[in-house]
């Protein structure tokens, strides 16, 4: 099913959550919804869902209006980012509600159950209550519930946010091959650009109720349409008038044309990679990325002056700028 | 420590004089002579009436305030609307004011030709004042508070997360009330049972006003505790105490057993 968002705005008391936002997600994507705490990706989410009502513009799904629909009515999954596990019902109870209230028969809620336990590795867990399951599992159960009556739409509300690092970055894989396995059309919501990054095919990003850029991760990187994306998504920094990323800082050991003129103050190893603490003239700091070969092949070392500048094929944004 | 021993002793030194002491008496009391006398107490035909009249008004104020505490409690932490600061003072005014105030109130409104509702009912036939529908709704006036109150907490802290999954999921309102909402309230909802319940059995200010007292028709088991004592029949006061306390202590068991459950689930 494809989301067509147009034009719209929600406002909590004075509040602008939400402004103007257009966005569509094709049928069978992965869309990340990208942006700071209180950017509106949230809200945007809810929305989708039917949880909240916009104030103004429309919502179609598969082309439908959809804009005033009750959740109940819209198919669509919804993770949330507490889970929201319900902790009266087992984990068989909670996998099968969807069915449950849609008066379909035990046996087929049985079955369906038990291949939706499989998917989500939680075979042998049915009977117990969420409250004796880890985090994780936890995770994996309410998106087990969400998937149980088949929706045409997968929408996740910060789903990993309150997991550890390791159970995160297994989740993100998990989900990711999920994905194309049941080729569900999904949205989450992360604040975490590096998650957006890896696990999406798209990432719209959103600062102040307003989307700033969608694309693919690598045009958001390579491309970034305003300093605010250029500074989420990935690393920036300035460079004389200019913001660049970190890896695009070229150094040499003689002036050229736009080169600043800054102080080597710390060398750090960081495995292939190698950061290059800088300070020019007027005290400003700034960090290059090299790889090992290229400082051995330039022989730097601390207290050293360099040249500094940004030679890259990528597009760069002046500091202060907005072209989105 | 002993500042700790000295605490504890305080504590329960009190209970035992201002508790124990007077419930300890009447059992004492009732069993002095023997058991005989307490069976034909009770036996006698007015207290069994009294005992019914009471079973009556606490069998129709208990589901009626149990179902109103539940939808003012919804309405109180879900809903947005005027006067909700009013309502939610409103549900604890019939523990703020005393019972025989309340009595009054009600005998003035249905007192009959004066009272405001009374005039209407009486020009139909329809007699409240010292009759049962005059001790139901007494009875049903002070146990307003007690399942809106132990829901109220309750329904804040379990959060609506819960129910928009339901919803999402593809319940409607009812299925999300019935499968979701009711389910993680029913510890309090069933602790508010028992202690309404415990008060609409206990209650003597309200009805003693607005029953009239009439032996064998009106009285409920307070009243005939009182009628009892005054008649000086004191073996009968003290039977009848002791089935109300009874009932108290089956109550406390009975919230002892739900209390710790309430967190486990």
């Amino acid at each position: 099913m494809s989301i067509e968002i147009r034009n719209v705005t929600k406002r909590f008391g004075t509040f602008l959550a939400l402004d103007d936002v257009s966005l569509e997600i094709a049928q069978g994507s992965l869309t990340a919804l990208l942006g700071p705490s209180g950017s509106g990706k949230s809200t945007l989410l809810r929305i989708v869902a039917g949880l909240e009502r916009p104030d103004s513009g429309e919502v179609h799904l598969s082309g439908e209006e959809a804009t005033g629909l009750a959740p109940q009515r819209r198919n669509v999954g919804f993770v949330f980012q507490h889970y929201a596990a319900f902790k009266h019902m087992t984990v068989r109870d909670n996998v099968g509600f969807a069915l449950k209230v849609r008066r379909r028969p035990k046996e087929e809620i049985r079955e369906r159950v038990d291949e939706l336990l499989e998917l989500v590795q939680l075979e042998g867990f049915g009977d117990r209550y969420p409250s004796r399951l880890s985090g994780g599992q936890r995770q994996r159960m309410v998106l087990a519930r969400a998937l149980a009556a088949k929706p045409q739409v997968l929408l996740l509300d910060e789903p990993f946010g309150a997991l550890d690092a390791r159970v995160r970055a297994e989740l993100r894989d998990w989900l990711r091959r999920l994905h194309e396995e049941v080729h569900v059309t999904t949205v989450f919501v992360t604040h975490d650009q590096e998650e957006a990054m890896e696990v999406a095919d798209r990432v719209a990003v959103l600062d102040h109720g307003r989307l700033e850029q969608v694309g693919a991760p690598a045009e958001l990187y390579d491309a970034p349409a305003s300093e605010f994306v250029l500074r989420f998504v990935g690393d920036a920094v300035r460079l004389g008038p200019r913001l660049v990323r970190p890896h695009e800082v070229v150094l040499r050991r003689w002036p050229s044309d736009g080169a600043v003129e800054v102080e080597i103050e710390r060398i750090a190893v960081l495995g292939a990679d190698v950061r290059v603490d800088l300070a020019d003239g007027s005290g400003e700091r700034l960090a290059a990325r090299l790889r090992r070969d290229e400082l051995e092949d330039l022989d730097l070392s601390r207290g050293e002056i360099v040249w500094a500048s940004a030679e890259g094929s990528a597009r760069h944004v002046e500091a202060g700028q907005t072209l989105g | 420590m002993l500042r700790r021993l000295g605490l504890r002793a305080v504590a329960l030194g009190y209970l035992v004089v201002i508790l124990l002491a007077p419930l300890g008496m009447v059992f004492y009391r009732t069993f002095e002579k023997g058991l005989h006398p307490v069976w034909q107490a009770l036996s006698d035909p007015d207290t069994l009436h009294a005992f019914q009249v009471t079973l009556i008004a606490t069998g129709i104020a208990v589901p009626l305030n149990t179902v109103f505490g539940v939808l003012c409690a919804l309405a109180i932490v879900r809903r947005r609307f005027p006067g909700k600061g009013l309502l939610n003072a409103f549900i604890d005014l019939p523990l703020a004011v005393s019972p025989v105030v309340i009595g009054l109130c009600l005998f003035l409104l249905y007192a009959p030709r004066t009272g405001w509702f009374g005039s209407w009912l009486s020009a139909h036939g329809i007699r409240v004042l010292f009759a049962l529908p005059a001790i139901v709704l007494a009875t049903v006036f002070v146990s307003v508070p007690f399942v809106a109150r132990e829901v109220i907490p309750t329904l804040r802290e379990l959060g609506n997360e819960q129910e928009q999954a339901a919803a999402t999921l593809g319940a409607t309102r009812w299925q999300r009330f019935w499968r979701i909402t009711l389910p993680s309230i029913r510890w309090a909802v069933i602790y508010g049972v028992v202690l309404t319940t415990a008060r609409c059995l206990g209650e003597y200010g309200a009805v003693a006003v607005v029953s009239g007292n009439i032996q064998g028709q009106t009285e409920t088991a307070t009243t005939r505790v009182q009628e009892l004592t005054q008649n000086f029949q004191t073996a009968g006061a003290f039977a009848v105490s002791l089935v109300l306390a009874a009932i108290a202590i089956l109550v406390l068991v009975a919230m002892t057993v739900i209390r710790p459950r309430e967190g486990a689930v």
